[in-house]
């Protein structure tokens, strides 16, 4: 038996300019790829403000617990030697 | 590190009702545990104005408050396409016939935008419709008068999304992440509707004889309709309390009427309509306008469900939903018949 | 009959496809099976009511008695109006919009490709931008026809129905009289004998596709090229031309 529902829900991500990427812009329900790609179309770039769309499954989606972001994200907080302002450089090396 | 993919899943097989029943109940839920520490911590990322996003920690309340709210508003939306609907085919000129049309179709992206932000919470579109149907979630009162005329687009176009953008400017600093990002998203396009209908206003006020009349006769009945949709009065608002507290609404009712007031005589008066209101003033010392007494009668009688349009505005979705059954089915058949194949089709 | 006629009225022919063609589609706004869809379809409608604002106001270029396009639009009568007959068919259920948009996305992707090359730089001009939407109105009836077709067993039927309902209108699609015949000859229309064969091609994969019967009944309607149209244009007009009619001085 068929139930009727709204269709599957997808995440849209739309690229505004070429070099850009791709960003989150909302959901969109479809029963397809292809219908996916054509409602997040409608939706979300009426006003020109896409070049590209990706859209995904929304349970495909693998996120992050957020209880988990003192493992996840602190321990690169005091990495500071990744940035570049750490380092000392003499005065007067250019290009460096 | 676990991935955990999103918590409202829709995929409609029978897993639907165990994966709705994990959201529930609250025990299974590996993600939090609801206690006062955890409500404390919750309550001060909101007070340092941080956003709150889908899958942060949440009391229960915050999460029925909002998904009542967005999904109300979005019902909102969707209603809100048949009033101006109704002049579609009527619109007089191909440029006016396109203008309508693109906004319409803006309110239903609208819709769209907070069906998605609200299914973040862990409700389904097909439970808000329901909710809908059925009445337990409703829409806004403003949607149960009738567009009765051309210059009806005009009004509702200036007066009543005037009025929403009052409100959503406003709600683009909700707490939640996903609310505040599809209010951004909604006021970016709005304003293209409020021009619209003062645009329609003006034309007519600069119009035949007839149309002059025409524009003031709508103007006398959507006025005080557009006051009520900022709800009553804050002293006769006993339940803003929490949506207060959790930066849910971030502005009271009649601030943000008053708000609306201000900006929308002067804009009146500019094309030569008169206020409806015979109390109506510019007040020297506050430096806003008062205003005669709001029919909150005629408000609670419409809300009710005793209106001009609450029973047709119902049996038109409630139809079209039904005759639309067929195709919804049809897809998810097709779908399905596509995944037995196994091509790039993810079921 | 001067050239100038003969364009003007082959102008009303394409404009008034995508006049009451896009007035019958917004008719389905807050009417869709999903919110997506009323948006899909109000854009296609969009589209359409564009294309026949630019169109009638090259015809009242043409013309040169200074009409603009929507006195061209709100201001005749039923038998002036061009607009094949399939067209101005009551929309139905979401199979009849789904038929009709692929009878005419079909179509109108064979002439508007050869219309790209006409000789009248505007209508080549309009051709080129149009074509891009009518790509995608293609692309979203065939795969809504794909879908129905394959879909449950209710679908299948309510979508080879309306392939038979409004297969006698798509006859006249490919009809030429003397002003279709001459505005070819000039290099600014399209010779439509051609097309009919690649029309009824493409639409026999997309059928196979989904697993519909290609329609056979030989009987076909004919008349709007001599303004003789169904009963249904009249009411179109009643609301379409109603505000321009009643307040005949007034500027919207």
């Amino acid at each position: 038996m068929n139930k009727d529902t709204q269709l599957d829900l997808w995440e849209v991500f739309v690229q505004s300019k070429s070099g850009l990427p791709h960003i989150h812009a909302g959901s969109v329900h479809a029963s397809d790829i292809k219908m996916a790609l054509q409602n997040a179309r409608d939706t979300y770039t009426r006003r020109g403000e896409g070049t590209s769309i990706w859209v995904v499954p929304s349970r495909s989606i693998g996120a992050t617990n957020p209880d988990d972001n003192d493992m996840l994200f602190d321990p690169s907080n005091d990495k500071v030697y990744r940035h570049p302002t750490f380092y000392v450089m003499p005065e007067g090396a250019k290009n460096i | 590190m676990v991935s955990l993919v999103r918590i409202y899943d829709n995929c409609h097989c029978d897993s639907v009702e165990f994966n709705r029943n994990l959201i529930k109940d609250q025990t299974l839920k590996p993600f939090y545990m609801h206690n006062e520490h955890n409500d404390q911590h919750f309550q001060k990322r909101i007070d340092e104005g941080e956003h709150i996003e889908p899958r942060d920690y949440m009391p229960e309340g915050y999460r029925k408050n909002l998904i009542r709210q967005i999904s109300q508003h979005a019902h909102s939306e969707v209603i809100g396409m048949q009033p101006e609907g109704n002049w579609i085919t009527r619109a007089p000129s191909l440029r006016a016939k396109q203008i309508l049309l693109a906004k319409i179709q803006d309110e239903g992206g609208h819709g769209l935008y907070l069906y998605s932000a609200a299914e973040t919470l862990g409700i389904s579109r097909e439970e808000m419709i329901e909710q809908l149907h059925t009445g337990k979630a409703k829409y806004s009162n403003i949607f149960n008068y009738p567009a009765l005329t051309w210059a009806d687009i005009g009004a509702i176009g200036w007066l009543v999304d005037g009025a929403a953008i009052v409100n959503q400017v406003s709600l683009q600093r909700t707490s939640f992440g996903p609310y505040s990002r599809a209010m951004i998203r909604i006021c970016k396009e709005e304003s293209f509707h409020q021009r619209q209908g003062y645009e329609i206003m003006t034309k007519m006020m600069s119009g035949t004889k007839e149309q002059k009349a025409m524009a003031q006769d709508a103007m006398n009945r959507w006025w005080w309709p557009s006051l009520m949709m900022f709800g009553p009065h804050d002293f006769d608002s006993p339940h803003s309390g929490d949506a207060v507290k959790w930066r849910i609404k971030r502005e009271s009712n009649d601030t943000l009427r008053q708000k609306f007031i201000d900006k929308t005589v002067q804009q009146a008066e500019l094309i030569g309509l008169k206020m409806p209101d015979k109390d109506l003033k510019f007040n020297e010392a506050t430096g806003h306008y008062d205003h005669g007494p709001i029919n909150w009668e005629e408000f609670q009688r419409v809300i009710k469900g005793n209106g001009p349009c609450n029973k047709q505005r119902m049996e038109h979705h409630v139809k079209f939903h039904n005759e639309g059954a067929w195709v919804r089915e049809a897809a998810e058949a097709y779908k399905r018949k596509k995944a037995n194949k196994t091509e790039l089709v993810i079921v | 009959m001067k050239t100038n006629e003969n364009l003007f009225t082959y102008c009303l022919r394409l404009a008034d496809d995508s006049l009451i063609l896009g007035h019958r589609l917004s008719e389905m706004c807050s009417k869709a099976p999903v919110i997506e869809e009323d948006l899909a379809l109000t854009n296609i409608a969009l589209d359409h009511i564009g294309r026949a604002q630019a169109i009638l106001k090259y015809a009242g270029e043409i013309e040169g008695k200074g009409r603009t396009e929507d006195d061209i639009a709100y201001r005749r009568e039923e038998r002036e109006y061009q607009n094949h007959l399939i067209t101005e068919q009551q929309n139905g259920d979401f199979a009849h919009v789904i038929a009709r948009q692929l009878y005419v996305s079909l179509f109108e992707s064979l002439l508007y490709t050869e219309l790209e090359k006409s000789a009248d730089k505007t209508i080549a001009a309009i051709a080129s931008k149009t074509l891009k939407e009518i790509k995608y109105h293609l692309i979203h009836a065939s795969d809504w026809t794909i879908r129905l077709g394959d879909g449950t067993e209710e679908s299948h039927l309510r979508m080879q129905k309306a392939l038979d309902d409004l297969w006698m209108y798509t006859g006249e699609l490919f009809e030429m009289d003397d002003i279709d015949l001459a505005i070819a000859k000039d290099g600014i229309g399209v010779d439509l004998t051609p097309m009919k064969i690649q029309w009824e091609q493409r639409l026999e994969d997309i059928l196979a596709e989904a697993t519909l019967k290609m329609p056979s009944a030989l009987y076909m309607q004919t008349g709007s090229r001599s303004g003789m149209h169904t009963e249904n244009l009249g009411h179109i007009l009643s609301e379409m031309q109603y505000l321009q009619r009643t307040y005949p001085d007034a500027k919207w």
